[in-house]
């Protein structure tokens, strides 16, 4: 026999289960709104001209292929940190805090969540949005903590349950940690005003908890690299010590190098320098040092100033290109006459949109119309296309009226 | 402000091996040699692209069709099968009946990681956190630290280097194995053993299997050097295809760092060996959800450049010989050492310098030994006496020498 024996299956991934179904249907008007990466208006992959030509400079180099540092290639965290913070951060310029390579944005929270295991005794409990990334929950499990929520969306609405997160974060125990979105929410595309960040900061400083930033779409929410860290640098000002998660996948479109940063911010370089060390002792048994193709890219992109223009107006080029699909798909919509209200289409933000379909609704877009999205109505906007977004705002309608 | 929770985090100590390379950077002395971190180095002592990377990574970067999309959760399929089947042999039986399978993970440490994590949460039951582990007595010191961040609680070690005879404690380690509780878990190194060199004969391997299998022991092999410690692929792949004849379930983490020379890529494979296809399919369904929650999926350069080379008759050939290239500096500096020590009549016995095989040699140098080697002659070497073979060159070797010489018959 088998030492595997009892070994059950896996549960099947759902998202990715959207995406088998869509490669089975052979209806050529078929449409995957399950994909969480970037197509172009045409529904394809897109390399940047920024990451081609910082690729055809590192090929030019030859460079040897020596292992990097445990904490990653120190020319790529520093820009990383500056990117996040500000250049005129006094978090910054300080030195008051250390920022690690990690593996894209999950590595990247799961070095920040073991570290938080072994070294946050205060609270074991994980606060997140409701809802939240799917792959929040297991990560933080598996690191070893527990997982506690707040409201955050209001399906009535299909936006921000303010007051709700307001009420139950006043609930949260003193030094719980909490995990917020920094921009782009995943999976509602729902984002707190200015305002409303404001009143968060307040609330989290009021309870003493510990903040834990995701910041995945910096760039790729509003266009606006600066308009979309505006919550982590509010935080930091307001002295609240936060822990960051980034992503280079969406806004550097270099999802498969896995290139994401960690960083915690603290009381003062030498603070910093403590935390860094114990870092290196969790990433050191975990895979011994990052891969440096992709951090090797973003680095130089960050540092030239030519190539960080360009890929400035790339990022904002491929955000204008989800705006703009939100507002294709609520024009038609109102085309087909349709007497709902869809202004939560534009008034999310960022890579995905909860539609607010309902799963028999859902079903019937997959099975009439070959329109794949996952169950709660999540649609990523990125497959939409001004060559498909009347056949997707006609078959809403369809199943809507 | 109120005092920082991360007040109490104590500063941690660097990592002895990148610390000793640290302190040689820092070195002003025009003779200073690094015999320290496991990287391999041409004779003018630069580190090596292999020739056949090189071209692969031009033939990679002038394909337009190639973007930057995610890998599956397990990684690029080209690599994952072509992987297993280097380590397994194209002829198989495993492979054969598709009870084979692969994750492709961040070097061969997150091979060890993702494989780890596995078993403590599946291998004997669902909970292994007590489950005893087995590491060999020296090891890579990081195979330890892999063990305890899985969460398991019960790390041993097995009798492995005999100091006094310079060789392998084949008694003690087969003893230890007769006592080890049965279903413990062992770390086994498939070839080129880190740090000292010394590896089971056949034969030896033989009698290790027949205790591992009556024993009812798990075998969970490291193989880092494949290639580079013989330089044959099929010679040091003979163990791990032994344990596969003979009817082993195992796991066998694989590194591509030294033998592709991608050692910043983090290209690793963990390769499992299960009893038929439904049982691999299962265990391959869990590590999906491990690897979920560590990286999400791999990284792909590394994967791609091991993939295309592996998967060409005429690159598979030039990476063949570049792997040759390599081993064969390694043999031809541990024959050159040696005949220098036996020279100058250095004091003991020196054959295990050309007996010992791989990157690396336990060289029976003393901590004050090594000290002495450091502080007054600026060659760098771990405490233990592991020297990487790889940082001796032509123009050092007589330094080198020397300095051991003076070493063992200066201090005790």
């Amino acid at each position: 026999s088998s030492w595997w024996s009892h070994v059950e299956m896996g549960p099947p991934d759902p998202i990715l289960g959207v995406t088998e179904a869509f490669k089975r249907d052979t209806n050529s008007k078929k449409m995957n709104l399950g994909v969480g990466a970037y197509r172009d208006d045409n529904g394809k992959p897109y390399v940047l001209n920024c990451v081609r030509k910082a690729e055809a400079q590192i090929a030019s180099k030859k460079m040897d292929k020596e292992y990097l540092p445990i904490a990653g290639l120190a020319d790529f965290t520093r820009a990383s940190a500056e990117l996040a913070l500000g250049e005129n951060s006094e978090a910054f310029k300080s030195g008051r805090y250390v920022t690690v390579q990690g593996i894209s944005g999950t590595g990247s929270l799961r070095i920040g969540a073991n570290f938080l295991q072994r070294f946050f005794k205060s609270s074991r409990d994980v606060y997140l949005p409701k809802p939240s990334w799917g792959n929040h929950t297991p990560i933080f499990r598996d690191a070893g903590l527990q997982l506690q929520s707040y409201r955050y969306y209001d399906p009535k609405t299909c936006s921000l349950d303010f007051s709700g997160a307001m009420d139950d974060i006043s609930k949260i125990p003193e030094k719980s940690i909490i995990l917020l979105h920094a921009c782009a929410h995943n999976p509602t595309g729902v984002d707190p005003r200015q305002e409303q960040w404001k009143e968060l900061a307040a609330a989290v400083k009021k309870r003493n908890l510990l903040v834990y930033f995701d910041m995945a779409y910096q760039g790729f929410a509003s266009g606006d690299i600066n308009r979309d860290a505006w919550a982590v640098r509010h935080f930091i000002e307001q002295g609240i010590n936060i822990l960051l998660a980034q992503s280079y996948a969406k806004n550097m479109g270099l999802y498969g190098e896995r290139v994401g940063a960690f960083t915690v911010i603290c009381s003062d370089a030498e603070e910093a320098k403590r935390v860094e060390s114990q870092l290196k002792i969790l990433i050191r048994p975990m895979y011994s040092n990052p891969p440096i193709n992709g951090a090797r890219i973003a680095s130089l992109i960050l540092n030239s100033p030519d190539l960080r223009k360009e890929w400035l107006v790339e990022v904002k080029s491929m955000a204008d290109r989800i705006i703009g699909m939100r507002t294709q798909l609520v024009s038609n919509l109102k085309k087909e006459g349709s007497s709902h209200n869809w202004q939560h289409i534009t008034d999310q933000i960022g890579m995905f949109c909860f539609t607010g379909l309902k799963p028999e609704q859902v079903e019937r877009l997959t099975k009439e119309f070959s329109i794949y999205m996952t169950k709660d109505g999540r649609i990523s906007v990125a497959g939409v296309t001004s060559g498909n977004v009347g056949y997707l705002a006609h078959a809403i309608h369809q199943v809507t009226k | 402000m109120a005092a920082s929770i991360f007040a109490a985090v104590p500063r941690a100590p660097p990592v002895a091996v990148f610390k000793l390379t640290a302190d040689f950077r820092e070195d002003g002395d025009a003779r200073k040699v690094n015999l320290g971190v496991g990287a391999y180095r041409t004779d003018e002592g630069q580190p090596w692209v292999l020739p056949v990377v090189r071209k692969v990574e031009q033939q990679i970067a002038n394909d337009a069709s190639l973007n930057h999309e995610y890998l599956p959760i397990l990684g690029l399929p080209e690599f994952r099968a072509n992987a297993s089947r280097i380590a397994l042999g194209d002829d198989s039986p495993a492979i054969k009946e598709n009870r084979v399978g692969g994750v492709q993970s961040l070097g061969g440490t997150g091979a060890l990681r993702i494989g780890a994590e596995f078993l403590r949460r599946w291998y004997n039951g669902n909970n292994n956190t007590a489950t005893p582990v087995y590491i060999s007595s020296p090891s890579w010191e990081n195979h330890n630290s892999v063990f305890v961040d899985a969460g398991f609680k019960d790390i041993r070690t097995y009798h492995y280097w005999n100091a006094a005879k310079r060789g392998l404690d084949l008694h003690g380690l087969l003893d230890d194995m007769e006592k080890a509780p049965e279903f413990s878990i062992f770390i086994l190194h498939a070839c080129a053993h880190n740090p000292t060199g010394t590896d089971p004969t056949p034969d030896e391997w033989k009698q290790i299997a027949a205790v591992m299998k009556r024993r009812f022991l798990f075998p969970f092999f490291d193989s880092a050097y494949q290639g580079f410690a013989s330089g044959s692929l099929d010679k040091d792949a003979w163990a791990v295809r032994y344990f596969v004849s003979e009817g082993f379930e195992l796991f066998c983490a694989q590194s591509f760092s030294k033998n592709f020379g991608l050692y910043n890529e983090r290209v690793g494979n963990l390769t499992v060996v299960g009893k038929d296809a439904d049982n691999v399919q299962r265990v391959l369904s869990q590590m999906e959800k491990i690897v979920r929650t560590t990286w999400s999926n791999p990284p792909s350069q590394g994967a791609r450049i091991v993939a295309t080379t592996l998967t060409s008759p005429q690159l598979f050939a030039e990476w063949k010989d570049n792997v040759k290239t390599m081993a064969d500096r390694v043999l031809l500096m541990r024959s050159e050492l040696r005949s220098r020590l036996e020279s100058l009549g250095t004091p003991g016995t020196w054959n295990h310098i050309t007996e010992q095989i791989g990157m690396f040699s336990f060289t029976g140098l003393n901590p004050k030994q090594v000290e002495y080697m450091i502080k007054e002659k600026h060659i760098y070497l771990m405490a233990s006496g592991r020297i990487n073979m790889c940082g001796l060159t032509t123009k050092n070797l007589d330094y080198v020498a020397k300095s051991i010489h003076e070493a063992v018959t200066k201090i005790q």
